[in-house]
């Protein structure tokens, strides 16, 4: 069939009119082959524009559409909408670039920049002659989510999920959900209880219809895409059925065997069987064999089993492998305190009054290992003077972490205040760099610190701590006096950088999810697609992707559900066809696009001995088709004929 | 085995109670040091501007001599070993400054006759330059060591002083953790003393600045012994002449300025080896020592 | 006290050369001050090592070289040793000295002639060729 293209040549105002002559280059392109219709106009992107458009096609009977105007970001959509409603299939409705490309770069030189825009156009003819139509690709997929990781972000993910009214895994990788939030006392800048706004989210998400909770489990694979991932969960053995477990708690009480309290952040002891805290949900144990006297003295205890009053204590058990579907996956795997050992300069963990952070947080709650009295680790006496360090492993590029940590100025400010109200007497110094208080109330708050507080906040790092004669020795600075600063303090509380769960970068790595340097998890845009990753279907909340507190922490958690929300709404999932395709007749199945392909989009087909690509895949990024030896890799709309005859049209004259 | 040894200026004069000792116990454990036959001062200083070729000369003199003698240079005194591990470095990640130094030491060959018998070749780095206790871990083996024990130090409270110059700089030195080394701990561990961890281990003893500012230096070392003291150390041991200097000779200074200011014994640490080793007499010598370390040593029957 | 930063003193050539002596660039310090909290002779400095930065860094070279600081610093690199950014201030210091003795200015505090016999006879020898190395050009 002859093609007939329509060429629209807008003036954007002056922006393009104003360098580029406009009539000649409608004129001009009037007469390029192919062309049956060539015009101008003011804004082509106006409404009276679009008609214009939608009335040439009707009238030329057009079958492909170049709009000459600003880059295809801005109005590609705007144009290929209207080309559909007067039916012309979108795919056959181009954008030529005239203005970021030609008439904003070449001010000075209007005939240049006219001759520049014609070729521009031509380029864009050329590929239009040869553009087929397309429809978007349909995919089937399943209605039903994965949230990984039970903290705060996971469980608002999954209950927002669930309450949009789809079905949602939430797998937790330890005995209970709640992840850090759990574990400390009171929050910035409300002072509300942690534990109190905490358990009734979690006892939801754990009723929840719609949710089906795995706690002790974790991700074993996942193969897929999105709208059809298929996921492997491996439900770690407890050592006793859960789903009989009433909870009685006998078996933890009468347990021998002790080991130190992850939860309590090594303050505390825990048994071998064991609930991480008192609150946990769901409230039954897990039997951590490392530490049990049964697995690790040949059988001598067994004491839990004697006295379970439900009889459902089984040594035997083994993990569990749970296989499932699923359309969408939120990764919400927190973070980790940077290990204290790497910080040498304050001992590196070797002194027991230089604590970290969560160890405070621990101290402080009422249902911690001190029943919320600050109390040091080494003699139990109350301290008298505390300095808090922030900045501890953060900031610092030449040997820990060059980012800043964000929550760290926040709760150490929190907890000076916290052990003033608790200790009146006593002296809470901080050691700040800068303090970093932008949120909401949260200046309000470290100003209510250093004002009624009495907290002394002083400007500058710390190079050294040591222990001596009893003291906490801090050798400081305070730079707005000048003055080298030593404090002879009873206690020391670093504020530890925030770093990617170390288990989250395992899994990362598995789901080939792509992560900054340090191992938090990338947005798909740093501003415009903050809870997306690149891998579509796949969808970020919380610490994982990068340090934050609580109330951005479920805001991004809320944001990625009605991201699911958002695909779900959909039976089907549609894609961008313009995607890479193998000519089967001239593939060598030399699986070289196999092996660049960056999203797994490109496979071997073993029974024909050929690649083929999985559209619901292929992002159509053109690794293969730049490395296809023998040409077969092409891209729809983007075929090598094509840019061959672009690039001769560029180059013409 | 034989492995080539740089002593330097102040072993070879000031601190032969260091450099016997050292020399006595290397052939106890199965080492012979072998003194360079040519070496000259390395300089003691490491020159920390950038336009400095001058202050690198030396040490790369002396490694190129190393470099005839094998591919190791063994040295003890803490400023010799930062000078000719960071020269060394300079001439291996430098190719300019190698240039500069080879010119010289081309030209320096002509000079002198002694040298003529060898035959030159430019110096690129190949030597690797040890420090003694790394050479009693990685080449001999603290277990050999231990086999080879007369004694152990059972009880003898001891602090080990690192200092500042084999430490630092971190990525240059590549000694150990500059802040919680243990490379000293585990030598005296060997030797079955009471390792005392005391804060000042890494902190400066005043350095050089004993000779400008005795008051300035003085405040430094008094810091490190009362640390020591604090921790219940009833000796000191450290690895350099200048620190032994400012923590044993100035301990008078130091009980002006703190009240009941208790002395306490500064050694090599290859002296306390030589004990251990059951090597005596003339080879252990402590009469350069201010603070008399024999009535401790006595009270353990370690003498 | 009133500081006039004027934009010429800000890009004093000699300022750039304390920068091509250190190898060290004046604004990667953040002025944290760990490098003055670490000092072992802070207490007899009259200007802190964080300090001495930021008066380069605003253009105040002269205050700097007329400093008490840079005479007692001992060269132990506990400083660069710690700092977070890379800055290694015993070498600005360095540098700031060799700008005194190499205009054959001779260091306030250490004449070579008035070492004491008693120093020169005693004291280690690479601790005296270090001090005249360091504070005596
Ligand atoms: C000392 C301290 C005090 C703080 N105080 C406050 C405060 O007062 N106010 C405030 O707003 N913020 C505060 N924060 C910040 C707050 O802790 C975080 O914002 C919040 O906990 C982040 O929640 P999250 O769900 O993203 O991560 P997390 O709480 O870390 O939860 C992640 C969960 O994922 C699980 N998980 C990890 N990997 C896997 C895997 N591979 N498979 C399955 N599960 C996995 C983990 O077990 C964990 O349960 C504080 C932080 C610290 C360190
Ligand atoms: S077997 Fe004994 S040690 Fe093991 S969990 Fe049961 S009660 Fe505890
Ligand atoms: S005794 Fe049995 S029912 Fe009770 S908490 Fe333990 S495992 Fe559960
Ligand atoms: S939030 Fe504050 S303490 Fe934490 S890294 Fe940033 S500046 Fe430092
Ligand atoms: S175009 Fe890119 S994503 Fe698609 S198959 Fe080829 S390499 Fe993979
Ligand atoms: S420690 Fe480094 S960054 Fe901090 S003030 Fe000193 S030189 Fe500047
Ligand atoms: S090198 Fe100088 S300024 Fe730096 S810590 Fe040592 S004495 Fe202080």
């Amino acid at each position: 069939m002859e093609e007939r293209i329509g060429v629209f040549v807008c003036h954007c105002g002056s922006n393009i009119a104003g360098v580029v002559d406009v009539k000649r280059v409608a004129e001009e392109l009037g007469k390029y082959p192919g062309v049956a219709y060539s015009t101008d106009y003011t804004y082509m992107c106006s409404d009276p524009g679009q008609t214009m458009v939608k009335d040439a096609i009707k009238e030329h009977n057009l079958s492909g559409v170049i709009v000459a105007a600003c880059s295809p970001t801005l109005h590609e959509a705007t144009f290929r909408r209207a080309g559909r409603v007067a039916g012309v299939n979108p795919y056959q409705v181009e954008i030529a670039n005239i203005r970021e490309q030609c008439s904003w770069v070449h001010q000075g030189d209007k005939e240049a920049a006219t001759r520049k825009a014609i070729k521009i156009i031509k380029t864009m003819v050329e590929k239009a002659r040869l553009d087929e139509a397309l429809d978007p690709i349909a995919v089937p997929m399943t209605h039903k989510a994965l949230v990984v990781g039970g903290g705060i972000a996971g469980i608002q993910a999954a209950l927002d999920i669930a309450n949009a009214g789809y079905e949602t895994i939430l797998v937790e990788r330890g005995p209970s959900i709640g992840g850090h939030m759990a574990q400390l006392s009171e929050t910035f800048p409300t002072l509300d209880c942690s534990q109190c706004i905490m358990t009734p989210k979690m006892v939801e998400v754990a009723q929840h219809p719609r949710v089906k909770l795995m706690t002790y489990s974790e991700i074993d694979d996942v193969s897929g895409y999105v709208g059809n991932f298929k996921v492997k969960i491996r439900k770690k053995a407890a050592y006793l059925d859960r789903d009989i477990c009433n909870g009685c708690g006998l078996c933890m009480e009468k347990c021998p065997a002790k080991t130190t309290s992850e939860f309590d952040e090594g303050l505390a002891q825990r048994k071998a069987i064991y609930t991480p805290f008192p609150q946990a949900v769901p409230n039954k144990p897990v039997l951590d064999r490392d530490h049990c006297t049964y697995f690790l003295n040949d059988g001598k205890c067994g004491i839990c089993k004697k006295i379970c009053p439900v009889q459902c204590i089984d040594y035997e058990q083994e993990d569990e492998i749970v296989e499932d579907e699923v359309g969408a996956i939120v990764v919400a795997t927190g973070y980790d305190l940077y290990p204290i050992e790497n910080l040498g300069e304050y001992g590196g963990g070797k002194y027991p009054d230089v604590i970290t952070s969560l160890q405070f947080e621990r101290m402080l709650s009422a249902s911690g290992p001190t029943e919320g009295e600050v109390k040091r680790p080494s003699d139990g006496k109350v301290p008298e003077t505390v300095v808090f360090l922030t900045c501890c492993g953060s900031r610092d590029p030449e040997a820990h972490m060059p980012y800043c940590s964000k929550v760290c100025c926040m709760y150490l400010t929190k907890h000076a205040m916290l052990y003033k109200h608790k200790v009146h007497d006593g002296q809470a110094y901080v050691f700040y760099m800068d303090v970093r208080t932008a949120g909401k109330g949260y200046e309000e708050f470290y100003t209510r610190a250093a004002e009624e507080d009495d907290v002394l906040f002083l400007r500058g790092k710390v190079s050294k701590i040591f222990e001596e004669d009893g003291k906490v020795v801090v050798w400081g600075v305070d730079t707005l006096a000048g003055r080298k600063v030593e404090i002879e303090a009873d206690m020391a509380v670093l504020g530890l950088a925030t770093v990617p769960n170390a288990a989250a970068k395992d899994l990362a790595n598995m789901l080939k999810l792509h992560t900054d340097e340090w191992g938090f998890l990338a947005e798909a845009h740093p501003k415009l697609r903050p809870v997306e990753s690149l891998a579509p279907g796949f969808y970020l909340a919380g610490a994982a992707q990068g340090p934050k507190d609580i109330p951005e922490a479920v805001a991004q958690a809320s944001a990625a559900a009605s991201k699911v929300a958002h695909l779900f709404a959909e039976e089907e999932y549609h894609r961008e066809p313009i995607i890479a395709w193998i000519d089967e007749d001239t593939c060598a199945g030399c699986r070289v696009c196999v092996s660049v392909c960056p999203y797994d989009a490109a496979e071997f087909d073993v029974e024909k001995g050929i690649a083929r690509i999985q559209e619901a895949i292929c992002e159509g990024c053109g690794a293969c088709i730049a490395a296809c030896p023998s040409a077969s890799a092409q891209q729809r709309n983007l075929t090598d004929e094509q840019v061959y005859k672009m690039v001769s049209a560029a180059l013409e004259g | 085995m034989k492995i080539p040894y740089y002593p330097g200026c102040t072993l070879h004069e000031r601190a032969l109670d260091f450099d016997v000792s050292a020399r006595e116990c290397a052939k106890a454990v199965g080492v012979e040091l072998q003194e360079l036959p040519i070496w000259t001062c390395c300089g003691a200083v490491f020159p920390l501007v950038s336009d400095n070729v001058m202050e690198i000369l030396a040490p790369v003199r002396n490694l190129a001599y190393a470099a005839r003698e094998g591919d190791k240079l063994v040295t003890l005194c803490s400023f010799c070993y930062h000078v000719l591990k960071r020269a060394n470095k300079v001439v291996k990640d430098d190719p300019e400054k190698m240039e500069k130094a080879n010119l010289f030491l081309r030209a320096d060959t002509e000079a002198r006759e002694e040298v003529e018998s060898y035959t030159r070749k430019d110096y690129e780095g190949q030597v690797d330059v040890l420090h003694y206790l790394e050479m009693l871990r990685d080449v001999v083996g603290y277990d050999e060591v231990k086999k080879k024990l007369r004694r152990t130090l059972d009880g003898l409270r001891v602090a080990p002083y690192y200092g500042c110059m084999l430490l630092r700089p971190k990525k240059e030195m590549e000694f150990d953790d500059p802040e919680q080394p243990s490379i000293f701990e585990e030598f005296l561990d060997t030797l079955g003393c009471d390792v005392v961890d005391f804060a000042m281990k890494t902190e400066c003893c005043g350095g050089f600045q004993i000779v400008a500012d005795e008051d300035l230096a003085v405040q430094c070392s008094r810091n490190v012994v009362g640390s020591a003291l604090k921790n219940g150390a009833e000796i000191i041991v450290t690895t350099c002449p200048l620190c032994r200097y400012n923590l044993d000779k100035k301990q008078d200074e130091m009980a002006k300025s703190v009240r009941g200011f208790k002395k306490i014994p500064v050694v090599y640490f290859t002296q306390l080896l030589g004990i251990a080793l059951g090597i005596g007499g003339e080879h252990i010598d402590f009469s350069d020592n201010y603070v008399d370390p024999r009535p401790v040593l006595a009270g353990k029957s370690l003498l | 006290m009133r500081l006039t930063i004027k934009t010429e003193e800000l890009r004093d050539e000699l300022i750039r050369r304390v920068e091509d002596l250190s190898r060290q660039s004046l604004l990667q310090c953040y002025q944290c001050g760990k490098c003055s909290a670490g000092c072992p002779v802070v207490d007899e400095m009259d200007v802190i090592p964080s300090e001495i930065i930021r008066l380069l860094q605003i253009g105040r070279l002269e205050e700097v070289l007329n400093s008490k600081t840079i005479w007692v610093c001992a060269s132990c690199l506990q400083c660069a040793s710690r700092c977070p950014k890379g800055v290694e201030f015993s070498n600005i210091c360095d540098a700031l000295r060799q700008m005194v003795l190499r205009k054959r200015l001779s260091n306030p505090r250490m004449d070579a002639d008035e070492v004491s016999a008693i120093m020169i006879s005693d004291a280690p020898q690479m601790g005296v060729v270090a001090a005249l190395r360091k504070l005596n050009g």
